[in-house]
C-alpha cells in the first residue's frame, strides 16, 4: 500500500530508515542534511519502532558508534556532510577492514575546508576511491531526486548486508533541501534479536556456550593473513562490480551526443536534452546511479556509437576520470563544472556541449 | 588436548584449589612478564564468570598493548579505532540494552585521543563499565609520553622528563569525570600486590554491577606498571609506582553510588 507525501529530500531519507526497521541513527549537525536528526528526534520512532536515535558529540564519535552497533548485526547509519564525512574517514576504513554493513549519508556542500553550504559533487573522489586508508571500496548510490533519496535506504542498507561493506549514499544540498513527492513503503518491522543473531551469524553479540567468542576486528599482525584479507575485499568488489551496477539512460539510442552526469547534475541535464532535442540535436543523458561500480561497460558501449561526450559535475572535473578509463580516447570527451555552491543551468550546460563538443 | 601436568592422576576435583577461569582463552598472554594488563584480564573474567554472564557479554578492546585484548578474553569482543571504544560501547548497549558491555582502554586511548569520547559517554551516563589502565605512558608504540606521565619522567618523547612548561600537566581524568552526573561508581586500585588485586576484582564487580542499576558508568581506573616502557625489572617497576605514581594517583574510591567520597 503504502502513501504519498510531499517531503524534504533530508526527510524523505529519515522517514524511510524507519521504514525500512533501521535499529539505530548517530550523527552530528551540519547543514545542509541536519534536518535527517531533526526529523528524527521529532517522530521519535524509539517510542514506536524501538529505532535508537542519538546526536553525538563528534562526526568520529558518530561513525564509531556506527561500528559498534554494526559489529553487533544492527541496522545503523549515520548522515552528515562533507567536513563530517571527512572526519569519519578513519571510522570507515575501519568498517571496511572488519567487513562490516552501515549506511552512510553525505548531504555534499562545497569545499575545500569550510568551504559553503551550498551544494556541490566535489567529494566524488573521496566517496569513490576509498576515501580513508588502506585498499577499499564502499558502493556509492548516487540520487537524483528525492523519490531516490527514499529508495536508496533500502537499496544500500541490503547491499550493505549482503556484502558486509559499507554503503554510500552521495547527495547534495540541493537534492536533500529540496521538496518532491515521494512514495513511501509500508513499514518493514525492525529484527527481533534472534533474528538478528540467526541473520548476521559472524556478528559479536554475546558468546553462547556452544560456539567460540567472536571477534570484530580489522587488525592482523601477520602479513600473509592483512594479504588474505585483502584479496577477500578485493573479490568481493570484483563481485559487486559484476552485479551491483545501477545506471540510467534517457534518450541515448538515437543520440549523436551525450551529457555524463549523476546526482543534481543530471537533472539539469535532462532539462538540456530536451533543449537540444527541441533544435533538432540528437542529444542524450547517461546518468550513472552507482558511482562504484561504475558503469564502465554500458558506458564503453554508448562510448562506440556517439560523436562526443560532456561530463557535468558540479566539481573540477573527477567523475570524468572515470568516464574517459571507461570510454577511451576515440571520441572528444570534455568536462563542464561548476563549484563554490553554484548550480549551472540547463541553457548554460546545452551551451557549453555546443561550444566544447559539437562545434569543436 | 595435550596433557601439561606431571602427575594427571592428582588433578581430581577435591584436589582443585584454584583454575584458570574458563574465560580466559587457554593461550600465552602477549604481555611483558610483570605487566599488570594480564592481571586485570583475569580479574574481569573472573567477575563476568562468578556473575554468570559470560553469553550476554560484549567487550570492546582499544588500541594499545591490549588492542590483542580479543584474543584472551572469551567473550564477544569488538576491536575499537584508538580512542573510539566508549563510542562503539554507547551504541552497542543503546542497541543491546540487555547485555552487558565494557571497554578497555590505555591512558593514551582514554584520556588523550579518545578524550572526547570519554568525557561525553561519562556525561550521557551510559550504562556500560569502563576499565581504564593508567601507567603513565604509550606502551604500546615504545614507550613515549602520555597525558598521564608524571612531571620529571622520562619517555622516549620527553627525553629529559616531563616539562610541565612545555608539555603540560599530567591529567586525572578519573578525578575529571567523577565531577559528572553521569558517573555512579568511580574509583582507582592497582594490581601489585595480592590485598591490591582482591581490592580491584571487588571494584571491578561493583562496576559491572552498575549495569544493573542503570543510573550511569561504572568506572574502573587501575594504576599499574609498564616495566618495559619505564625501562626496569618489574619488581623495580611496582617499586617505583609505589613512590611515584601513587602519590599523584591516590588508591581509593573516588565516588560510590553517584556521591563523591573524595
Ligand atoms: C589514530 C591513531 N593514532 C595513533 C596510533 C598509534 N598508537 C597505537 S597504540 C598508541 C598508544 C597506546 O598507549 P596507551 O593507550 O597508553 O596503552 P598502552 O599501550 O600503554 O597499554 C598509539 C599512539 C593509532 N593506532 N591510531
Ligand atoms: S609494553 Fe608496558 S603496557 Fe605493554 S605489555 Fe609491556 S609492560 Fe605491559
Amino acid at each position: 500500500m503504502g502513501e504519498l507525501r510531499l517531503m524534504k529530500g533530508n526527510e524523505a531519507i529519515a522517514e524511510a530508515a524507519i521504514r525500512v526497521g533501521c535499529d539505530g541513527y548517530f550523527g552530528y549537525p551540519i547543514t545542509p542534511q541536519s534536518e535527517v536528526m531533526e526529523y528524527l528526534m521529532a517522530e521519535k520512532p524509539y517510542e514506536t519502532t524501538g529505532m535508537v536515535v542519538l546526536q553525538a558529540e563528534s562526526e568520529v564519535a558518530a561513525i564509531n558508534m556506527l561500528y559498534g552497533g554494526a559489529g553487533t548485526g544492527k541496522m545503523v547509519m549515520t548522515s552528515s556532510s562533507s567536513p563530517g564525512i571527512s572526519l569519519m574517514q578513519e571510522g570507515i576504513s575501519y568498517l571496511a577492514g572488519t567487513q562490516l554493513p552501515a549506511l552512510i549519508v553525505n548531504i555534499v556542500r562545497g569545499g575545500p575546508g569550510l568551504g559553503t553550504i551550498q551544494p556541490s559533487q566535489a567529494d566524488y573522489f573521496q566517496a569513490v576511491k576509498g576515501g580513508g586508508h588502506g585498499d577499499y571500496y564502499t558502493i556509492v548510490y548516487a540520487p537524483a531526486s528525492v523519490q531516490e533519496m527514499a529508495d536508496f535506504v533500502k537499496l544500500g542498507f541490503d547491499a550493505a548486508f549482503h556484502y558486509r561493506t559499507p554503503v554510500l549514499i552521495l547527495s547534495d544540498g540541493a537534492i536533500g533541501q529540496m521538496m518532491e513527492k515521494v512514495y513511501l513503503p509500508d513499514p518493514i518491522p525492525r529484527r527481533t534479536e534472534e533474528e538478528v543473531i540467526s541473520q548476521c551469524p559472524w556478528a559479536s553479540t554475546g558468546k553462547p556456550p556452544t560456539r567460540e567468542h567472536h571477534i570484530m576486528t580489522s587488525l592482523d599482525l601477520d602479513p600473509a593473513g592483512q594479504e588474505r584479507l585483502n584479496l577477500l575485499l578485493q573479490e568481493k568488489y570484483r563481485v559487486i562490480e559484476e552485479k551491483e551496477v545501477l545506471y540510467e539512460k534517457i534518450d541515448c539510442d538515437d543520440a549523436e551526443y551525450v551529457f555524463v552526469a549523476f546526482g543534481l547534475s543530471a537533472r539539469i541535464c535532462q532539462k538540456a536534452v530536451h533543449l537540444a532535442r527541441e533544435q533538432g540535436i540528437k542529444v542524450g543523458l547517461f546518468r550513472p546511479i552507482t558511482l562504484f561500480p561504475f558503469p564502465k561497460k554500458p558506458l564503453q558501449e554508448l562510448g562506440k556509437k556517439v560523436k562526443g561526450m560532456l561530463v557535468v559535475e558540479m566539481n573540477a572535473g573527477q567523475m570524468i576520470e572515470d568516464v574517459i578509463l571507461s570510454v577511451g580516447f576515440q571520441i572528444p570527451i570534455k568536462h563542464y563544472g561548476r563549484f563554490g555552491g553554484i548550480i549551472p543551468t540547463p541553457d548554460e550546460v546545452f551551451r557549453m556541449l555546443k561550444e566544447k563538443i559539437i562545434g569543436g | 588436548m595435550e596433557e601439561k601436568f606431571a602427575h594427571p592422576e592428582l588433578r581430581t576435583p577435591e584436589n582443585l584449589v584454584y583454575k584458570r577461569t574458563d574465560f580466559l582463552v587457554d593461550r600465552p598472554l602477549s604481555y611483558c612478564p610483570g605487566c599488570g594488563h594480564g592481571v586485570v584480564h583475569r580479574m574481569l573474567m573472573e567477575v563476568v564468570e562468578d556473575k554468570g554472564i559470560g553469553s550476554i557479554t560484549i567487550g570492546i578492546s582499544p588500541v594499545g598493548c591490549s588492542v590483542l585484548a580479543y584474543d584472551f578474553l572469551n567473550v564477544d569482543m569488538l576491536g575499537a579505532a584508538h580512542g573510539r571504544a566508549p563510542a562503539l560501547a554507547t551504541a552497542i548497549k543503546r542497541l543491546w540494552p540487555n547485555r552487558y558491555v565494557f571497554t578497555y582502554q590505555g591512558d593514551g586511548d582514554l584520556a588523550a585521543i579518545g578524550t572526547a569520547e570519554t568525557i561525553h559517554a561519562c556525561n550521557r551516563g551510559e550504562n556500560f563499565t569502563i576499565i581504564f589502565i593508567n601507567n603513565g605512558i604509550y606502551g604500546m608504540t615504545g614507550g613515549q609520553m602520555a597525558p598521564t606521565t608524571l612531571p620529571g619522567m622520562r619517555t622516549s618523547t620527553c627525553p629529559y622528563g616531563r616539562d610541565v612548561g612545555i608539555m603540560g600537566h599530567p591529567m586525572k581524568i578519573t578525578e575529571l569525570i567523577a565531577q559528572l552526573p553521569g558517573t555512579y561508581y568511580v574509583t582507582r586500585q592497582a594490581v601489585h600486590t595480592p590485598a591490591a588485586v582482591r581490592k580491584t576484582k571487588k571494584a571491578l564487580r561493583k562496576a559491572i554491577d552498575c549495569q544493573d542499576l542503570g543510573k550511569g558508568i561504572g568506572f574502573v581506573e587501575v594504576v599499574s606498571n609498564c616495566n618495559s616502557g619505564w625501562k626496569m625489572t618489574p619488581v623495580q617497576a611496582n617499586q617505583w609506582m609505589e613512590e611515584h605514581m601513587f602519590p599523584k594517583y591516590p588508591l581509593g574510591d573516588i565516588k560510590v553510588d553517584g556521591e563523591l567520597v573524595k
